[in-house]
Order: C-alpha cells, then structure tokens, then sequence
C-alpha cells in the first residue's frame, strides 16, 4: 500500500478501561487501515509488574481477553492492522492469549507479533539518578520495576512482517500512531518534521474519546449530544503529515475546532518542545481549521532531533490507600459531617497512635478545591470523605474501623458508610542511554 | 466600557497531569478577549488566587494564533496522583478552578 495518498487510522481505547463498543464500530464501518489501543497509564504498568510476579501468566492488561474478542473478527474481516500496548508487562503471554482466542473463533493464518524490551528492571541499580534529584536507594522504598519509553523504531520490524496484530509493553503513546504512519509513507527516521507532524496526529489521537467530545461537554456553554454513544477517532493522514480528524456518522459526539484545540494541549508543557522518544515536536505554529462538520484539518507541526536517551518510568512500593465515608443530609448536615471528621482525626492519633498523613473532606462543602480555602457553608447533603496514607493493610484498616464506628458512635443521622483499600505505588523518572535498551519482536501464528 | 465576567463566560479550558505538575491550557472564544484577558490571567495571578494549591512556579505559554494560553504549575498537585490524598489526584478539576476566576473584558 505504500504510496497510497491516505492512511485511515483510529483509535479504539484510550485508556485501559475504556469503552469497547466504538472501537468495534470503527473496525467494522470504518474502512481503516490501522486501529490503535493505547491502554496502558503511568502506573498501570507497575502495577502489571506486581501482578507479573505474583503469577508469571498475568501482567498483561485486564481487558485484554474482552477486547480481543470482541474486535478480532471484525479487524481480521475488514483488513484493520491492530496496535496495541496491552501486552503490559507481559507481551509474550498476552500474544499467547489472542492467538488462543483467534483460534477459538475460527480465525486461522493470523499473524500476532509482540515486542519486548521495554522493561529494564535489571538495567537499574541503587545508585541511577532519578530526575527528582535522589538516587534509586535514596528513596527508600521497595523497588517494584522500571521501564523505558520505546519509540516508533520498535515497532518497524513487526510492522514490516505482515503481522495483523502488534502487542507491545511500554511505547511512547504518539509512537504507537507515529509507527504504522512512518512504515505506510516510508518516511524516514530522521526526517525531524514530519515525525512532528506524525507525532501531533498520535498525540490527538491517544487519548481517543477525548477530541471526539469526551472530557469536554458543559452543559449550556459547550454542548454535545450523543455521549452516551460517543464515537471513537479516525485521522485521515497524507504523506505530507497533514490530516483531517473525523468520526464515523451515526456517532454521538463531536469533532470541531474547540474538542480539537484542547487535545492538543492536553498534558502539554512547553507548546514548541513536546519530546517523544521519535522526535522533538514542535506544536506551536499547528493549524486547526473545522473544515465541514466533524471534520477538522491539522497541519503546520514542526520537528527537532529527537533525544539520545530513553525516558524510564521507576516504581516503587506505595503502601496503601485508606478511603472511607459516610453521609449527613438535612438541617446541621455539615456541621455534623465536620464534627465526625474532628472526632476521625482525633481518635486516630490518640487511640491508634497514627502518624500517617489524613484527609478529612466534606463533599458538597469542601473537596476537590478544598485546600484553596474555597468553601460552601451550611450545606444540607454531605458526604464526610477520609483519606488515609498507610504503610500496611492494618494501618489501612484502622481507618476504616474508625469511619464506620461513626455510624453509632458519632455525630446525628450518619449513614451510607463505604470504605476500601487500594495498593498504591509510587512512580519517578530516569533516563537510560539507548544502546542500552535492545527490542525484539516474535510472531506467533493461529 | 468594560465588564465583570467570570471566565467561563469567554474561555474553555482542560486540565491534564505529568507527576506532580499540571497543565491547564485556557482557549478565548473570541480572539478580541485574547490580549486583555492574557494582561489579568498570569502566573503572578493564579500563584496569589491560589498560592494554597499552586506551590510552585507556574509557567506561561502563549498561542495567539489558537487563542491559547497554557500554563504549566510545578508542585501543583498536592504530590500527584500517586501520593495526593485529594480525590482529584490528577487535578482533572483545575480547569474549572480557573475558569471560576473574574476578569474584566
């Protein structure tokens, strides 16, 4: 296909949890060329580690089985290259498991490759500098892993197999568009512009939902209709490296010039200086005109070699987070609420002796904003918030005890108690020369 | 003459998360508010209004040509989503923060 004016290229999941009805709706109706599934968070991975050790069959992304049956049929009829990071911390198993669901629905012949080389775990030592200024050791905590931002090179030599199915560890998310772009146009390692203008397509297009209308409606100043039904992205891309975003018909949502806009912001630092592991792209001069409905042309990127190292995400042993609540609705509701949370605060240090850093907040008076000083007063219909820092599943649960004794021996008409406990990991950077990173790629075949 | 207006009445905005750094990029609906909102809504600006929250240096990068403002807010995360206590570790909320702010347009 190589020379052909436009790749058709979406985008099925933009996190691990996201929706999986719009990315079967785009391998079906779309007519795309590649679909990518970007599900794989900061501190997904690390723990997908944690996961790994305790059952060396697991580590890959939760919803890995789900989505694969679901799209596989479709992708493999339609002739939709799948790109997918759910490989996790486990790529190899996570190609073992959709070559197994591919054989279950009678797809034979499919080629899945996968990519390792992202985890670096061994490559760390005590004494790595982390970019917080301390070293691996100093930090002390419990090291967990860590893993490098691999780029679009990664990807190429499956790309260049016929494998319909790629599934890497940890890409840098542009990469994983920036690759099957580079590998259809033959553009060049080193051609810094268009691997910037690559690189803003994949950057609009990672977080998927989110330049269709997602994390954007506001009721009476930017309305959009059909969320419930939101359609995922298609970006139409030319060998120059300018595109069009759109979104299938009959979809909820929405692509204009303002969902686009705020994407191409999104997590960005410094406009002219957005660094991948492919380049250093500059977004500064880029172009976005709404071109006719749910259609918006993106051009005007610009690119800089890219950096000699890897950026490596280091994790280590969080401990654990203690979240608990309980309600106070009608009149005094939030004094009652702000008592209890005085009487949580106190007996955890007088009677548990803990140190451990606590949160009170009374949702529907303070939260979010709270340590702005910003709050409501004499608010009828709170909810009492807890939040604790722990250093084990005990000290977690002391907080939870001390939430739902509430119920009767705190304040007035508490109710609704909830409380849970959630591992927690702590994640820095680190850089990593490349040569000392090597990737390879298997391919396994139905 | 000039009038009161909270910003949400001339701006959209998102916020997203690196670390313990967010980014709150701000879009002028009408590029005339461009330059008298940009003299009003600055680093100095946001660092007094909620120096609380915004610990640390704040950054501002300008796109005329998409009536952007991006701000960039070091150590603006209460330790960031892997040690915050806030229910909004990722600060997702930050761009209605701003957008709740008066300026005169």
């Amino acid at each position: 296909m190589v020379g052909d004016d436009t790749f058709r290229l979406g985008t099925g999941a933009g996190f691990s949890a996201d929706r999986l009805d719009p990315a079967v709706d785009l391998v079906e109706r779309g007519q795309l060329d590649a679909i990518v599934f970007e599900c794989l968070g900061e501190r997904t991975l690390a723990f997908a580690y944690r996961d790994r050790a305790a059952d060396p069959d697991r580590g890959y992304t939760p919803l890995l089985e789900k989505r694969m049956r679901a799209i596989l049929p479709g992708a493999i009829a339609n002739g939709v290259r799948i790109i997918t990071n759910m490989g996790a911390a486990n790529a190899p198993r996570a190609a073992e498991i959709t070559r197994d669901i591919a054989r279950k629905l009678g797809l034979s012949g499919v080629r899945i490759a996968y990519i390792e080389g992202d985890d670096v775990s061994e490559g760390v030592a005590p004494d790595t500098p982390l970019w917080e200024g301390m070293t691996v050791g100093e930090v002390g905590r419990n090291f967990i892993g860590a893993h490098a931002y691999l780029g679009a090179d990664a990807l190429m030599p499956a790309l260049e197999s016929d494998a319909q199915v790629i599934i890497t560890g940890r890409v840098a998310d542009p990469s994983l568009f920036v690759a099957p772009l580079r590998h259809h146009f033959g553009w060049s390692g080193d051609d810094w512009p268009i691997l910037g203008a690559g690189t803003v397509v994949g950057h609009l297009m990672e977080c998927a939902g989110q330049i269709t209308g997602g994390y954007f409606a506001d009721p009476g100043y930017k309305n959009i209709s059909g969320l419930a039904g939101l359609g995922f992205p298609i970006a139409e891309v030319r060998h120059d490296g300018r595109a069009c975003i759109t979104k299938l018909p009959r979809t909820g949502g929405a692509v204009d010039a303002r969902t686009v806009k705020e994407q191409l912001l999104y997590e960005v630092h410094d406009p002219a200086r957005y660094l991948t592991p492919d380049v250093c792209a500059d977004f500064s001069g880029v172009c976005i005109e709404a071109s006719a409905p749910d259609r918006v042309a993106v051009s005007g990127a610009g690119g800089a070699p890219a950096p000699h190292a890897y950026k490596l995400t280091v994790a280590f042993d969080g401990g654990y987070l203690a979240e608990a609540g309980i309600s106070y609705a009608g009149p005094g509701a939030q004094a009652r609420a702000e008592l209890a949370g005085q009487v949580v605060e106190e007996r955890m240090a007088s009677v548990h002796g803990s140190n451990a850093p606590l949160r009170v907040d009374v949702i529907g008076a303070a939260s979010l904003h709270a340590t702005t000083g910003r709050y409501h007063d004499a608010a009828e219909d709170v909810r009492l918030r807890c939040a604790l820092r722990a250093s084990s599943v005990e000290q977690a649960e002391l907080l939870l005890w001390e939430v739902e004794s509430l119920l009767c021996c705190g304040p007035a008409g508490g109710g609704g108690y909830r409380g849970n406990i959630t591992p927690s990991v702590i994640t820095y950077s680190a850089s990593m020369a490349r040569e000392r990173v090597t990737t390879r790629t298997e391919i396994l075949t139905t | 003459m000039s009038r009161r207006v909270r910003l949400r009445e001339i701006a959209h905005a998102r916020s997203g998360d690196k670390g313990n750094c967010s980014n709150v990029c701000v879009f002028l609906y009408d590029g005339d508010h461009y330059g008298a909102v940009g003299e009003q809504l600055t680093g100095e600006f946001l660092k007094r209004r909620f120096g609380m929250l915004f610990t640390g240096d704040i950054a501002r990068y300008e796109l005329p040509e998409l009536h952007a403002y991006n701000f960039v807010l070091q150590n603006a995360l209460e330790g960031g989503v892997n040690e915050s206590l806030n229910l909004d570790g990722h600060g997702k909320s930050w761009s209605s923060l701003i957008l709740g702010v008066e300026v005169d347009v």
